[in-house]
């Protein structure tokens, strides 16, 4: 600003916050009304993740662990129904356990929808835990005996009544882990299971906590990453059952196209700006 | 009609809160205090039914081998509630607090190593002649980029010479994560309100397919 | 007596812990066991403590009359509307956490839509934000601008409309680029959690026993 004039590119430095909200608001909601499709490349994180279960057979079990609650439950829920669908048609079992207390209804909802869709039955080829606190110590004492902690399920009904966990006592019963993760407790799986055990894992993860979870699968302790909205999308088209991840790509896509322009739009103002103020002092030194 | 009921509501609670973005005001307040009052007696519910019945009063009841022995952690934990007391009796609810600590802090020690240091430090080690110049750049970098942050965080005394250089490198990496990362947390957000945007269109306003 | 017993405690189990990791077998193993069931035990109080100390504010705040102390009464609405169909559900069923029970009914109704849409609140945050602070101002923020602008649209299908090479590009941060980084802090976060670990267990860190 030269004075007290505003001038153009001042004005574009400072669009008012509510204009803002409003354009973003407007770029997400315009798609969904509109169904716009959009098709996905798959990542290779996303494509390791999809062959570590692909890889299973009928008589594997893994352990589905739901670390995350409503907050990030557009992120990962669709992870959830992926991951079950493909398992379920593999006619692998699943174990489900919960360490974000939060995530449980939701966590159970997920299983009981897609359970059902495959005809699948509880006791026999899926079972739902529930929660134990202590987190860490849950994680280290299950590689001895899963009875430790959970001597029964979520509905207070002994372990050894249901078929399918006769024979499942610790990891070395679990062919692969599946954290679904909004926090850290992906990497309490990968250091006291994963290092400790040697087990199998694979998380799907916020897009927040995307970012510091690839040294670990550059290090080999995870097998594959499901990162964000995008990667649940990834893993939909894998499976090809197109669900919410698919849903929100167009959205996703506009709303990041708006943010790249007002960041753009924000630093040529800027350095015009900037730009400006440099010949006005100039010219000011040399008068 | 209770299903109805539900949806109304939980869009009419879920408007509270996009209130704040004209600023904050008492209808928003009041959704803040509903949540925070709701999860609150949340966490009462699920310590009840996941540690104390099943963890404690069921392997009691079931007369396990062992089982009586769970009345001691049980009366650890309630030594806690000792805190609210005078200060001649509330000192012992830190015995309570120096067993979680001390498992805590022996956990760590364990894992940290064991699942961290040790593996990364060896994903580390990689090699950089293997006849491949993309593979050899990547591995370059990653192995440039670990060691100049780390002498960016441990070495940060202010000196000319090859550290502050290197150091200066590591700063470099350093802003390029962060900038992926802060990418990836955009998305992540915009994900959430389109995650809420399909439940208002959907479910409630039946405009779009419902969640 | 007071502070001495409690560092004793401190050691023994963190002792428990390390040595177990060691020597698995009997009785180290068991004893372990034992341990982290009753780590897991206690560990649960202290999340009633944290529910304790909120109500014991609100309560404050209705008797003081403090400024805005009618929300504190919507606090408690919502606290024994949770409360009371939390044990009508555990009353009638196994599991009250399930869909069907008045219990999920108010989570479903209640706490779904306030805490997802919470965080969806941020998303408008993050775009103003962005908008305001993103300047290439030196060439670190520049830096970290190209990064996130690659990232941002390298990860979504219009990036790869844009450019096909874009998603590549992106993913090449991912892997190798900001991999650096993020080890290097990874691994200075583990070096000090090993230092205040230790310190704890050996005593010389005492803070939390004020």
């Amino acid at each position: 600003m030269i004075g007290n004039k505003k001038d153009f590119w001042d004005r574009i430095t400072s669009i008012k916050r509510e204009i803002i909200f409003t354009i973003i608001g407007i770029v997400v909601i315009v798609p969904i009304l509109l169904g716009i499709k959009e098709e996905v490349q798959i990542s290779p994180p996303v494509k390791s993740a999809y062959e570590a279960i692909e890889s299973l057979d009928p008589t594997d079990v893994i352990l589905i662990s739901i670390d995350y609650d409503p907050a990030s439950m557009p992120e990962l829920q669709p992870m959830l129904k992926a991951i079950l669908s493909h398992a379920f048609r593999k006619d692998i079992k699943v174990i489900m356990m919960v360490f974000w207390p939060l995530g449980l209804p939701i966590g159970t909802e997920g299983l009981g929808e897609v359970a059902n869709e495959y005809g699948k039955v509880y006791g026999e080829d899926y079972i739902n835990l529930g929660y134990r606190p202590g987190d860490r110590a849950v994680m280290i004492d299950m590689g001895r005996e899963i009875r430790h902690f959970f001597r029964s399920d979520v509905n207070d009904i002994l372990l050894d009544t249901y078929p399918m966990m006769r024979d499942i006592h610790n990891y070395n019963d679990i062919a692969l882990i599946v954290g679904l993760e909004a926090g850290r407790f992906g990497e309490f799986w990968i250091q006291y299971v994963g290092s400790r055990y040697n087990q199998r894992i694979i998380l799907g993860v916020t897009g927040v906590m995307a970012a510091e979870t690839y040294p670990y699968l550059q290090s080999g302790q995870i097998e594959g990453l499901i990162g964000g909205l995008k990667g649940a999308a990834e893993y939909e088209t894998l499976i090809e059952k197109p669900g919410f991840g698919l849903t929100g790509m167009a959205a996703q896509s506009w709303a990041h196209i708006a943010i790249v322009i007002f960041i753009i739009i924000g630093n040529i103002g800027y350095f015009m700006t900037r730009r400006k103020e440099r010949r006005v002092r100039i010219k000011g030194r040399k008068e | 009609m209770l299903e109805i009921l539900s949806v109304w509501i939980a869009g009419g609670l879920t408007l509270c809160i996009l209130s704040f973005l004209y600023g904050d005001n008492p209808v928003y307040k009041f959704a803040e205090h509903l949540y925070v009052g709701f999860s609150a007696a949340y966490w009462l519910i699920y310590v009840w039914h996941f540690t104390i019945k099943q963890m404690v009063i069921n392997p009691i009841v079931a007369r396990e081998p062992g089982a009586l022995m769970l009345i001691i952690p049980l009366f650890f934990g309630a030594l806690m509630f000792s805190r609210w007391l005078p200060e001649r009796i509330s000192w012992i609810s830190r015995w309570s607090i120096a067993f979680v600590v001390g498992i805590g802090a022996g956990i760590v020690a364990i894992g940290q190593v064991q699942g961290l240091l040790l593996p990364q430090l060896r994903a580390t080690i990689l090699p950089l002649a293997t006849g491949n110049w993309k593979t050899n750049t990547n591995n370059l970098l990653v192995v440039i980029g670990t060691t100049a942050t780390l002498t960016y965080f441990y070495f940060s005394r202010r000196e000319a010479g090859v550290l502050s250089k290197f150091s200066r490198v590591g700063i470099a990496f350093i802003m390029i994560a962060l900038g992926a990362s802060f990418g990836y947390t955009i998305m992540a957000r915009i994900s959430l309100l389109i995650g809420r945007m399909i439940f208002l269109l959907g479910n409630w306003f039946h405009i779009v397919k419902p969640l | 007596m007071k502070k001495r017993i409690p560092l004793v405690i401190t050691f023994i189990t963190g002792f428990i812990i390390i040595v177990s990791f060691f020597i698995p077998h009997r009785p180290f193993g068991q004893l372990e066991t034992e341990t982290l069931i009753w780590y897991a035990i206690i560990f649960a109080f202290t999340l009633i403590i944290g529910v304790d100390s909120l109500v014991r504010l609100h309560v404050r705040q209705i008797r003081r009359r403090k400024k805005g102390w009618w929300y504190s009464i919507v606090f408690f609405a919502g606290f024994f509307y949770c409360l009371t169909i939390g044990i009508i559900s555990i009353i009638r069923t196994p599991n009250p956490f399930q869909p069907g029970t008045a219990f999920f009914y108010g989570y479903e109704t209640i706490l779904i839509p306030l805490q997802s849409t919470m965080f969806a609140l941020l998303a408008f945050f993050v775009a103003s934000a962005s908008y305001r602070a993103f300047r290439a101002r030196n060439i670190d923020a520049t830096l970290l601008l190209i990064a996130a602008v690659i990232v941002m649209l390298g990860r979504v299908p219009a990036g790869y409309k844009l450019w096909h090479r874009l998603p590549a590009i992106a993913d090449w941060i991912f892997d190798v680029l900001q991999i650096g980084a993020m080890r290097g802090i990874l691994i200075g976060v583990a070096l000090g959690a090993v230092a205040m670990s230790l310190r704890l267990i050996l005593g010389i860190e005492r803070t939390y026993l004020s």
